[in-house]
């Protein structure tokens, strides 16, 4: 009852914060388009050196912009979804955030349905599109399992990426600033497993493996449904099951955001 | 003129008041330079063929990217476009200065402020552990601190036609969301621009952004000798002087028949 209630406040949120949008239909056609350049330009970036170089050590281009786009269809949405969370800061500074712990809602809920920026479309387009013209290049063998897989790696990845996105926020009780450093770690772990982490020295795919987890989102569900044998020796089952690690993380972050809220002294502005 | 030197010097001080996000920006600027100098790593051992670059010059192009990333026109000063949505931009025209001009010094101030306070730590630490080397010689190093000035003077020209459009409220915010992309790929920011395909040098060469990173960088790793800074430079004014007429006139259109919000 709890939960399809929350669901349903959730969906009103989702739904004022569309409309409102839509109110200003030329800045948000503007706003997408411009988005869709500005992450788009990342994708000639690689082209331009598959085109000079050929192959990324033993992977084809069609193979590594599948992989690209996995990431930025995960990305776009956990970005769309959590915009509440990344201007947290600003509400910690001016007090805002008082009020939403007067409302009878969990303060994880509001802020999740603060705003759903449709603007990161952008991202989105971009990385289906890439997506799909990758998956035509490729000789990929869809069945419901490599199909399902691909949709779980999107979800896990989305989830990974909006937990990362909550911890930059809780921080911000004890610094009172969102800090600009962890955007290294969601739009540079972006930038990171567009690629495929093998190619990184050992010292640095590592902390993308067990630190910040997010080639556990991408690298390893994408060998499974390419249908490629891991240099580092993961068997395909693991392959399967490791989107799951994104949910785990959303859900330990979601604690931690918790114990956030009850140390939470306001400024007083 | 001394009005101008004043307005620099005041927003130069505003400017280095952001020192911890200038050191939030190393941080995230150095992870930025390790993931380029992995990937292109990763390439030059993908392929035998010879390339239009050698890995460590690609590297020192890559560090000094990430040092001086903010003289890109990647931005407007937040001050002006605030002004722009309060109506506060009224009070810049009644100032006994040209508005123009103003801005100008304004942009510059923005160009190069932020990169004082990045630039010199980053460029030590990469030098230290990264694997940035020296300029190629005495004159080419030279001729790199020169092409840089052209960067920031044609730069600053750009971010002026970013700030005016502003006053085109909607469309001109679209133009300041969509510019930074192009800016970043056709300046050599994203790849160094050799590596573009062989039909598209000239092109590339040719758009102004060339003359922001690609030309200066490679005059410091000796890509391009420094007997050719006469070109690199004459580029750099040809744009920059382009910029400033295309400025003046969009600036004079747009405050012939100007609306202000109230407010």
């Amino acid at each position: 009852m709890n939960l399809i209630n929350n669901a349903y406040v959730y969906g009103r949120f989702l739904e004022i914060s569309i409309r409102s949008q839509m109110q200003y239909r030329v800045s948000f056609i503007m706003l997408s388009l411009g988005h869709l350049i500005s992450t788009g330009i990342e994708f000639i970036g690689m082209l331009v050196l598959f085109d000079r170089f050929g192959t990324l050590r033993d992977w084809e281009l069609s193979e590594v912009a599948f992989m690209y786009g996995v990431v930025n269809i995960a990305f776009s949405i956990s970005d769309a979804a959590t915009r509440g969370f990344d201007t947290f800061g600003t509400m910690v500074k001016s007090g805002d955030f008082d009020r939403l712990l007067t409302r009878p809602r969990s303060t994880a809920l509001q802020l999740a349905g603060q705003e759903l920026t449709l603007r990161r479309v952008g991202r989105l387009a971009q990385g289906l599109i890439i997506l799909i013209w990758a998956s035509s290049g490729l000789d990929i063998d869809w069945n419901a399992a490599r199909f399902g897989l691909l949709v779980f790696a999107v979800f896990g990845g989305a989830a990974l990426f909006a937990g990362l996105i909550v911890l930059q926020a809780t921080l911000a009780f004890w610094t009172t600033e969102t800090l600009e450093i962890m955007n290294a770690v969601t739009y540079g772990g972006v930038e990171t497993t567009q690629y495929p982490v093998v190619i990184y020295r050992a010292w640095f795919r590592d902390i993308f493996f067990y630190v910040i987890l997010l080639a556990t989102v991408s690298y390893f569900p994408t060998l499974a449904i390419l249908d490629r044998v891991d240099p580092l020796g993961t068997s395909v089952t693991f392959q399967y099951l490791s989107p799951l690690i994104g949910f785990v993380f959303l859900a330990v972050t979601l604690r931690v955001w918790q114990f956030g809220v009850r140390h939470y002294t306001s400024t007083g502005s | 003129m001394i009005g101008y030197r004043a307005l620099v010097s005041a927003r130069f001080r505003a400017l280095l008041q952001y020192r911890s996000a200038a050191v939030a920006g190393i941080g995230t600027q150095l992870f930025w330079g390790l993931i380029r100098v992995m990937i292109f790593e990763a390439f030059f051992l993908s392929s035998t063929a010879s390339q239009p670059m050698e890995l460590a010059d690609v590297i020192t192009y890559i560090w000094l990217g990430q040092a001086f990333l903010v003289v890109l026109p990647w931005n407007v000063d937040r001050d002006l476009q605030s002004m722009v949505r309060s109506g506060g931009v009224t009070y810049e025209l009644l100032r006994p200065m040209n508005v123009y001009n103003a801005w100008y010094w304004r942009a510059v101030a923005l160009r190069t402020a932020p990169t004082l306070l990045r630039s010199v730590p980053l460029l030590v630490l990469a030098a230290l552990f990264f694997d940035l080397q020296a300029p190629a010689s005495l004159a080419s190093g030279l001729a790199f601190v020169v092409a840089m000035i052209g960067a920031v003077a044609l730069s600053a020209a750009f971010t002026n036609l970013l700030s005016i459009a502003l006053l085109w409220t909607v469309s001109g915010e679209g133009l300041t969301y969509m510019a930074p992309g192009v800016v970043a790929i056709f300046s050599g920011n994203i790849v160094p621009l050799p590596f573009f395909p062989d039909w598209a040098q000239t092109a590339i060469r040719l758009l102004p952004f060339s003359g922001i990173v690609d030309s200066p960088f490679r005059l410091y790793v000796g890509h391009i000798p420094p007997s050719d800074l006469l070109l690199v430079v004459a580029h750099q004014l040809v744009w920059t002087f382009a910029f400033v007429a295309l400025g003046k006139w969009m600036m004079a259109r747009s405050l012939r028949r100007i609306e202000f919000q109230g407010g």
